[in-house]
C-alpha cells in the first residue's frame, strides 16, 4: 500500500519536474487571478518573501536534456554552460510566458549577465538581480540585504503585489519553515536509512516544490516520507559519499540515478541549493521586520557554496563536517561544464580533503549530458575502492 | 597577410628608446620604481597590499603608505612576455581546470615558479588581500584561493552590481559603511597607523586632475584623424591611472605631459603611434568592446594598424573607472566618492548600461563600426556580447565584427582565424563605405549579364545557372 | 580572349574560376591542396584553363553543321576523358622520375636502390597499363585528383610485387609518398596541345569527324587567353602567396559567389571542412555580417569525416544511410574528440547505424542554425554551400529546421557547384579592380620545394612575439 502512495507521489513529483510549460502555474494563476508569479534562477531565492507577497515562487532550472536550444545557441559563446541557453530558449519558445517576472540571484557572472539580457530581451517583465550580500555583519551586509529584498517588495508591489503586510510575510516565514524542516526530515531518512529513500527519489521530491507554494509542497513531502517510512524497502551494500558541485545547472536525473547504480549511497548533496540553502529556520525573532529576519538568516544559516564568500571561515570546513556528520565515506565533486564557482572551488575543497584522508572522485557533466558510462565506471571504480580501502 | 615580395622585417617590436614619447619613458620608469619598492619592501618595513584593477582604493593605500600588488596586470605582463602559457600549464597540472579562468591560473602557476614579477624581481607576498568585489566573481575565487596559499588576512570589499543604471543611496551607503567599519580598520592595523583623512582628500584631488587630462585624451579621438588610439594605445593611457600611482604628483604630472604630447599631434595632424612606427592614413574608425588579448598583443594591433584601423574608444580601458561620463574623485566626500569610483567601474555595470555606452561611444566618436572581442576567460564581458552585437547594431546601423581570444593562455589566440575575421570585417566595412562607386556599375552589368542569351549557353565545363 | 581569375585556397582543395571581361563564367578547376600554396594555385588555374580550351573546342565547331558536325560534337567528352588520360600518364612518368631522384639522393642505408628501383618501375608500368580504365567512358573514378589515384594506384601495384616475390612493401610506398611530395610541389608547365593531339588520337573516330576535330584542336589551341586581372582568397596557416591588394577575404568571395549564382540569396551558410560560416548579404552581394564557429571545429566536415572512418565507410555513403533512419536518437555532443566513442557506445547499445547518424546529422545542423542564427538569422533566399551540401541527410534536416525557425516560404538554393562559389566572388571582385583601373596579375611562381616547418622557442620567424617551446600557430 505504501509502495502504491510512494510510486504514484514520485510519479506526480517526475511530473512536476517536467513540466517546462509551466502548467502548475498558469493554473494557479487561473484560480488566483491577479496574482504574480515570480521565476527564479537556482541557488538561493527568497522563496518565503515572494509567498509573503502573495505571489507564486517559481523556480526554473534550466531545460535539462528535453530541449533542443536552437535559438538559445545563437546567444552565448561555446565556453559558456548550457543552462542560461536551454532558459533563454524556453523563453523565446513562450513558455516561460506565464511568469511576470525573474529574480536573478548573484550565482556568477553568468547568471549576472543573464538578468541583463532578460532587461534587454523582456522588456515589460521583471528582471531583479538579487545581489547576495559577500559582508555577513548584520549591521552591514544584513542591513543592505534587508533594504534589497524590500526593494523586490517594491517591484512587486509596482506590478500588482498587495501592499507589505507583516503579518502575512510572517506566515509564509512559517509555511517556509515547516517546509524545510519536512525537508530535513527526508535528509534525515537519507542519511539514516539511504534504501528508505533514494537520493534520486529525493531530488524529485524537492524539486517538485519549484512550483507550488511552501504548503502545498510540505503536505506533498509528509505523505512521501511517510510512504517511504512504512515502505517495504531492501538495504544495499554500498558506499555512503556526498555529492557537492554548488549545483545551479542540474544533472539529469539519470546522472543521480547512475551514481546510486554504481555503488553509492548518496546521502548528502548541494543539488537544490535554491531550496535547501538555509540551514535552519528563518527566525522570526530576529526583529521586528520579518524581511529582515529573512535577511538575517541567509546570513547566518547559509550553506556554504561557492557563491558565498567564505570569509575568516577556512574553506573546506563545512564539507569536512558535512562529511563527518553524515558518517559519509567519501565524496563525489560533479562540476558543470565551464561553471567557474564550482570549478575554481574544487582545487580548494580536495586539497582540504585530502588532508583528513577523505576519499574523493571528480567528474564533468552538462544539463543535456547523455552519456554515462564514463561516470558509471568512474563511480564504480571509486566505490570499489573505497570500499576495498577505505579512507586509503 | 604579407607577400613574398614585400620582404618587411618583423622585428621592428622592440623599438630604440629614443622612438618613443617622452610619456611612455615617464611611465617606464614609474613603473621600473615601483617595483624597486616592491622587491624592498620587507627591508624597508613597507607593508604589500595585494587587489584589483577594478575597485583599486589606490589613493587610500597610498594614505597609508602601502604599497600595492595588481595581480591582474602581473598576469597580462606575463601574458606579453611569453610566459604565460608555461604558469597556466602549472596551475593546471595542480588541478585546476582548463575552463577556468587564464589571469587566475597564471597567477597561481606564477606563484608556484617563484613568483618573479614583470621585471625579473621577485613580488613580496601580501601583508593583506585586499578583496575589492567589483564587477567580476572570479575575484571571490582568486583571493579565496591565495589565501590559502599565504594566510594573510583577507579584507572584502562587496561592491553592490549596478544592474539599473544607476547608484542607489543603499549601495553607496553600503560600501561607504564598509569602508569605514571594516576596510580601513583593517588596512590601519596592517599599516600600524591611522589614515589621515586629509591625506586621502590630498590624494583624491590630484587624482581628479590627472582625469581631467586623461579625459581630455580619450576625447582627442573625436579629432579627424584620431591622434591617439584608445584601445590598445589606450591600454598604456590606463596604466598610471589604473596600477598604482592614481593620487600622486607622478600620476598628475604624467597625464598634463600625455596631454601635452597629443595636443602636439592634433596640431600636426598626426595619428598615434603603432608597432610599426607612426600610423598612416586612417581608413577605419571603430570602437571596440572587451579586454585585449595579451599573448598576441602586437600581432592583434597589428591587423589593425596596417590597415589604417584606428580605434576611437574602447569599454576595456574603463574596467579600472569610467572617467568620461562626469565623474572625478571628489576630495571633499571622500568615503563616497570611493565608493561611487568603485560602483562605476565598466564590469560592475549592467548590460543596458554598457550597451548605451558603446552607442554613445560609436556616434560621438563618429565610428565606422564596431568590434567585439569576445575573451574565453572573462564571464563578466562576455556572456552578453551576442546579445550587445545586434542590439547595437540596429541602435547605430553601422556593422559590427566578433572575434574570438583569450587573455593569457596562447592556445586559444587562433592567428590564422582572427586575421580571416579582422580583414573579413574590415573589408566588408570597406566595401559598405564604398557603395555606390565601382561596385554599384560593376552590379548593374551582371544585372544585365544574367539575362542574357549568351549566359545561358555555356559549353562543357563551365559554372553558371539559369536563375 | 581576355579572361579573369579568381582563386581559393581551401583546406581540402584549391579552386579557380575564369570570367570573362562582362562577368561571364567561362570555366573553372580544381585541385587538391598541398603545402605549396604557389603550386596548388597554379594547378587550380592550369586546370581551370583547359576547361576554357574545351569550351573554345567546342565553339570552334559550333560554327559548322551536319552530321560529322554533330558527331565531333558528340566525341568531345570522349576527347576530354583521353585528354584526362593523358595528363595522368605524364603525371605517372613525373612520378617515376622523382623516385628515381629520392632514390639517388636517399642517404638511408638500409634503401636497397638496385632493388626499389626496378620495382618502382614495374609499379609505374603497371599502373600506365591500368590507367586507360580509369578513364574509359562510363568508368567511374574514386577521385579525380592525381595524388588519390596514383596512390591507389601504386598501394596496390606494391603489395602485388609483395605478394609475388617478396618486394619490401614499406620502402617502396614509402618512396612513393616522398615522391608525390615533390611531384606535387612543382610546376609542370601543360603542354595542351600535345596533349589533345594525343588524346584525340585514342578516340575511335571516322576520319572526316577526326579531321574536323584536329583543325578544332588547332585553333582552340591558338586561341589567346590572357589573364587582365587577379583575385585570390583563401584560409591557409601560411600566408597567401599573392600580392596584397589582389587578396580578398574568403568570406566576402564566399558571399559575392553565392549571390552571383543566386541573386536573390541574403544569407549563406557553409559548411566547410574545418569551419562553419553564416554570412548574411546585401542586394549587391556585399557582406553586412558574419559568424564563424570559434576555435571548436565541432559540426564540420571534419565531423562527418570521422564518423565515415569509425563506420567504415565513405563521406558520400553517410547521407544516404542516415536517410533511412526509423527513429530519432538524441546525440548531444558534436564534439569530435567524442565522436567515436559516443558512436561506439550507441552501437553497443543495440541502437542503429542509421538512427545514429539521424542524430549526428541533426547534431550538426542545430549547430549550423546557431551560427545562422548569431550572424542574423536566416533571410529570404538562403543558400547553402560546401562540402556538406552534398550530404542528402544534412539538406533534408537543414530545410526541416529552416520552415520551423524562419517559416516555410524561404526559397532553399543548394548547387553542388557550390564549391566554386569563393572562387567565383575573387574573380568578381578583381573584374572590379580591373574596372576601376587597378588590376592585380597572378605571380609567376618559381617551381619550389616545401616551406620549412615554423621555429620552435626563440624568436619566431612568422610572428616576432617572443615565447617559449608551447608557441603555436594555428
Amino acid at each position: 500500500m505504501s509502495q502504491e502512495t510512494f510510486d504514484s507521489i514520485l510519479a506526480r513529483a517526475r511530473t512536476l519536474c517536467d513540466d517546462r510549460k509551466l502548467e502548475t502555474v498558469k493554473a494557479w494563476k487561473a484560480k488566483n487571478p491577479g496574482g504574480l508569479a515570480v521565476g527564479h534562477m537556482p541557488v538561493w531565492s527568497p522563496r518565503a518573501l515572494i509567498e509573503g507577497c502573495g505571489a507564486l515562487p517559481v523556480a526554473c532550472f534550466g531545460g535539462g536534456d528535453q530541449v533542443d536550444v536552437i535559438k538559445g545557441d545563437a546567444y552565448f559563446q561555446s565556453y559558456i554552460c548550457h543552462i542560461p541557453r536551454s532558459t533563454i530558449e524556453l523563453a523565446l519558445a513562450g513558455d516561460l510566458d506565464a511568469l511576470d517576472g525573474m529574480v536573478f540571484p548573484a550565482i556568477c557572472d553568468v547568471i549576472r549577465n543573464l538578468g541583463g539580457m532578460w532587461k534587454m530581451l523582456f522588456e515589460n517583465k521583471l528582471s531583479y538581480y538579487l545581489d547576495l550580500p559577500q559582508n555577513f555583519d548584520p549591521k552591514l551586509g544584513g542591513k543592505f540585504f534587508t533594504l534589497e529584498l524590500h526593494r523586490l517588495v517594491r517591484e512587486l508591489e509596482a506590478r500588482g503585489a498587495p501592499k507589505l503586510d507583516r503579518e502575512r510575510m510572517r506566515a509564509a516565514i512559517r509555511d517556509e519553515n515547516e517546509r524545510r524542516a519536512t525537508i530535513a526530515e527526508l535528509d534525515e531518512l537519507r542519511r539514516k536509512e539511504p534504501h528508505r529513500l533514494r537520493a534520486s527519489e529525493a531530488y524529485l521530491a524537492v524539486r517538485a516544490g519549484g512550483t507550488m507554494m511552501a504548503k502545498e509542497h510540505t503536505a506533498m513531502l509528509r505523505a512521501l516520507l511517510d510512504a517511504a517510512k512504512s515502505r517495504p524497502a531492501r538495504k544495499f551494500d554500498n558506499v555512503r559519499v556526498v555529492v557537492v558541485g554548488s549545483f545551479c545547472e542540474q544533472p539529469p536525473v539519470a546522472l543521480i540515478v547512475t551514481l546510486e547504480r554504481s555503488g553509492c549511497d548518496i546521502i548528502d548533496d548541494d543539488l537544490q541549493l535554491g531550496m535547501r540553502m538555509l540551514e535552519g529556520p528563518i527566525d522570526l525573532d530576529a526583529s521586528e521586520d520579518p524581511v529582515e529576519c529573512i535577511a538575517l538568516a541567509y546570513l547566518n544559516r547559509g550553506a556554504a557554496s561557492a557563491s558565498r564568500y567564505i570569509g575568516d571561515l577556512v574553506k573546506g570546513r563545512a564539507l569536512i563536517e558535512k562529511v563527518k556528520q553524515s558518517g559519509a565515506e567519501g565524496v563525489v565533486f560533479a562540476a558543470a561544464s565551464f561553471c567557474d564557482p564550482a570549478l575554481l572551488d574544487q582545487p580548494m575543497l580536495e586539497a582540504a580533503l585530502q588532508k583528513e584522508g577523505i576519499p574523493f572522485t571528480t567528474l564533468k557533466f552538462a544539463e543535456n549530458t547523455g552519456q554515462f558510462q564514463v561516470i558509471r565506471e568512474q563511480a564504480g571504480a571509486f566505490s570499489d575502492s573505497v570500499k576495498l580501502w577505505g579512507a586509503a | 597577410m604579407n607577400t613574398s615580395s614585400e620582404k618587411v622585417t618583423e622585428k621592428t617590436e622592440k623599438r630604440d628608446d629614443g622612438d618613443r614619447d617622452e610619456s611612455q619613458r615617464r611611465q617606464k620608469a614609474m613603473i621600473g620604481d615601483h617595483f624597486d619598492k616592491l622587491a624592498r619592501a620587507k627591508e624597508d618595513g613597507k607593508k604589500v597590499v595585494y587587489t584589483f584593477v577594478p575597485g583599486n582604493l589606490t589613493e587610500l593605500l597610498g594614505a597609508l603608505d602601502l604599497l600595492p600588488v595588481l595581480p591582474e596586470i602581473n598576469a597580462l605582463q606575463s601574458g606579453m612576455r611569453g610566459r604565460s602559457g608555461k604558469y597556466i600549464a602549472e596551475a593546471e597540472k595542480a588541478g585546476h581546470s582548463e575552463d577556468v579562468c587564464t589571469y587566475v591560473k597564471c597567477d597561481l602557476g606564477m606563484l608556484k615558479s617563484g613568483n618573479i614579477g614583470p621585471t625579473g624581481q621577485k613580488l613580496p607576498p601580501p601583508d593583506v588581500l585586499l578583496l575589492s568585489y567589483t564587477g567580476c566573481f572570479t575575484f571571490l575565487k582568486w583571493f579565496e584561493l591565495l589565501k590559502q596559499e599565504y594566510d594573510c588576512p583577507v579584507v572584502m570589499l562587496h561592491v553592490p552590481y549596478q544592474p539599473d543604471g544607476e547608484i542607489t543611496d543603499e549601495m553607496r551607503k553600503y560600501v561607504v559603511d564598509q569602508l569605514e567599519r571594516e576596510v580601513i580598520p583593517a588596512l590601519e592595523k596592517v599599516a600600524g597607523k591611522k589614515l589621515d583623512m586629509n591625506e586621502l582628500s590630498r590624494r583624491l584631488e590630484l587624482s581628479a586632475k590627472a582625469e581631467e587630462d586623461l579625459v581630455w585624451v580619450w576625447e582627442s579621438a573625436r579629432n579627424t584623424p584620431s591622434p591617439i588610439d584608445g584601445y590598445f594605445g589606450g591600454v598604456y593611457y590606463t596604466g598610471p591611472i589604473f596600477s598604482s600611482f592614481r593620487g600622486t604628483d607622478d600620476a598628475t604630472d604624467y597625464y598634463k605631459l600625455l596631454r601635452g604630447e597629443i595636443e602636439g599631434r592634433i596640431a600636426r595632424g598626426e595619428g598615434p603611434t603603432t608597432p610599426d612606427g607612426p600610423m598612416g592614413k586612417e581608413k577605419f574608425r571603430l570602437v571596440v568592446e572587451g579586454p585585449p588579448n595579451w599573448t598576441n598583443f602586437f600581432d592583434f594591433w597589428r591587423m589593425f594598424s596596417r590597415e589604417g584601423a584606428v580605434v576611437v574608444a574602447s569599454t576595456y580601458t574603463r574596467v579600472g573607472g569610467l572617467y568620461d561620463r562626469g565623474f572625478r574623485h571628489d576630495p571633499k566626500k571622500p568615503l563616497e566618492t570611493l565608493a561611487d569610483y568603485c560602483l562605476g567601474c565598466y564590469t560592475n555595470l549592467g548590460l543596458p548600461t554598457r550597451v548605451n555606452l558603446l552607442e554613445h561611444y560609436v556616434k560621438t566618436y563618429k565610428a565606422d563600426g564596431f568590434l567585439i572581442n569576445s575573451v574565453k576567460s572573462c564571464n563578466s564581458f562576455s556572456v552578453g556580447q551576442l546579445l550587445m552585437l545586434r542590439e547595437l547594431e540596429k541602435r547605430t546601423g553601422v556593422p559590427g565584427g566578433f572575434i574570438e581570444s583569450d587573455l593569457v593562455d596562447p592556445r586559444y589566440f587562433g592567428k590564422a582565424n582572427i586575421e580571416n575575421r579582422v580583414q573579413s570585417y574590415l573589408q566588408m566595412l570597406e566595401a559598405r563605405m564604398s557603395r555606390g562607386g565601382d561596385l554599384g556599375k560593376a552590379t548593374s552589368g551582371f544585372a544585365g549579364i544574367l539575362e542574357s542569351a549568351a549566359a545561358q549557353a555555356e559549353g562543357l565545363v563551365t559554372l553558371g545557372r539559369k536563375s | 580572349m581576355k579572361c579573369v581569375v579568381g582563386i581559393d585556397l581551401g583546406s581540402t582543395t584549391t579552386k579557380a574560376v575564369l570570367i570573362d571581361e562582362e562577368g561571364r563564367p567561362l570555366s573553372r578547376g580544381i585541385t587538391n591542396s598541398r603545402s605549396n600554396y604557389g603550386v596548388a594555385s597554379a594547378a587550380a588555374l592550369a586546370d581551370a584553363r583547359t576547361a576554357a580550351r574545351f569550351s573554345f573546342l567546342e565553339r570552334a565547331i559550333q560554327g559548322s553543321t551536319g552530321v560529322d558536325s554533330n558527331e565531333a560534337r558528340a566525341a568531345l567528352p570522349r576527347l576530354f576523358e583521353a585528354f584526362r588520360l593523358e595528363l595522368h600518364l605524364d603525371e605517372l612518368t613525373a612520378l617515376r622520375d622523382a623516385i628515381h631522384v629520392e632514390l639517388d639522393r636517399n642517404l638511408l642505408r638500409r634503401v636497397n636502390k638496385s632493388v626499389l628501383g626496378p620495382a618502382a618501375d614495374l609499379v609505374i608500368e603497371d599502373a600506365k597499363g591500368e590507367a586507360p580504365k580509369l578513364f574509359a567512358p562510363g568508368a567511374e573514378r574514386r577521385s579525380e585528383f592525381f595524388r588519390d589515384l596514383a596512390a591507389a594506384a601504386f598501394i596496390a601495384g606494391a603489395e602485388k610485387l609483395a605478394r609475388k616475390d617478396g618486394t619490401p612493401f614499406e620502402p617502396l610506398v614509402g618512396l612513393f609518398d616522398r615522391a608525390i611530395l615533390e611531384v606535387e610541389t612543382r610546376l609542370r608547365p601543360r603542354n595542351e596541345e600535345s596533349l589533345l593531339r594525343r588524346g584525340l588520337s585514342r578516340v575511335e573516330t571516322a576520319p572526316v569527324v577526326r579531321a574536323i576535330l584536329e583543325v578544332a584542336i588547332g585553333r582552340a589551341v591558338t586561341e589567346p587567353l590572357e589573364e587582365v586581372a587577379f583575385a585570390g582568397t583563401g584560409y591557409g596557416r601560411q600566408t597567401l602567396p599573392f600580392p596584397k591588394p589582389a587578396v580578398r577575404s574568403e568570406i566576402l568571395c564566399h558571399g559575392r559567389g553565392a549571390h552571383r549564382m543566386y541573386p536573390g540569396t541574403r544569407t549563406v551558410l557553409d559548411i566547410g571542412g574545418q569551419d562553419t560560416k553564416g554570412i548574411q548579404v546585401d542586394e549587391h552581394g556585399v557582406v553586412t555580417s558574419f559568424q564563424m564557429n570559434d576555435r571548436c571545429a565541432a559540426g564540420c566536415g571534419r565531423y562527418l569525416g570521422y564518423i565515415a572512418d569509425e563506420l567504415g565507410l565513405g563521406l558520400h555513403e553517410l547521407g544516404p544511410l542516415a536517410l533511412q533512419a526509423t527513429r530519432a536518437v538524441n546525440i548531444n555532443s558534436t564534439c569530435t574528440v567524442f565522436a567515436g566513442a559516443e558512436l561506439r557506445e550507441r552501437l553497443s547499445l543495440g541502437q542503429k547505424r542509421e538512427d545514429i547518424l539521424a542524430g549526428l546529422h541533426r547534431g550538426i545542423m542545430l549547430r549550423a542554425m546557431s551560427i545562422l542564427a548569431r550572424s542574423g538569422g536566416v533571410k529570404n533566399e538562403f543558400t547553402f554551400t560546401g562540402g556538406v551540401c552534398r550530404n542528402a541527410m544534412a539538406v533534408k534536416l537543414l530545410r526541416g529546421l529552416i520552415a520551423e525557425s524562419y517559416g516555410s516560404d524561404i526559397v532553399v538554393n543548394i548547387d553542388p557547384d557550390s564549391i566554386f562559389m569563393g572562387a567565383l566572388g575573387a574573380a568578381l571582385y578583381a573584374l572590379d579592380d580591373l574596372r576601376a583601373g587597378h588590376p592585380q596579375l597572378l605571380p609567376t611562381f618559381e617551381p619550389t620545394g616545401m616551406l620549412p616547418p615554423p621555429g620552435m622557442g626563440g624568436e619566431c620567424a612568422n610572428c616576432e612575439s617572443s615565447h617559449d617551446s608551447a608557441h603555436q600557430h594555428h
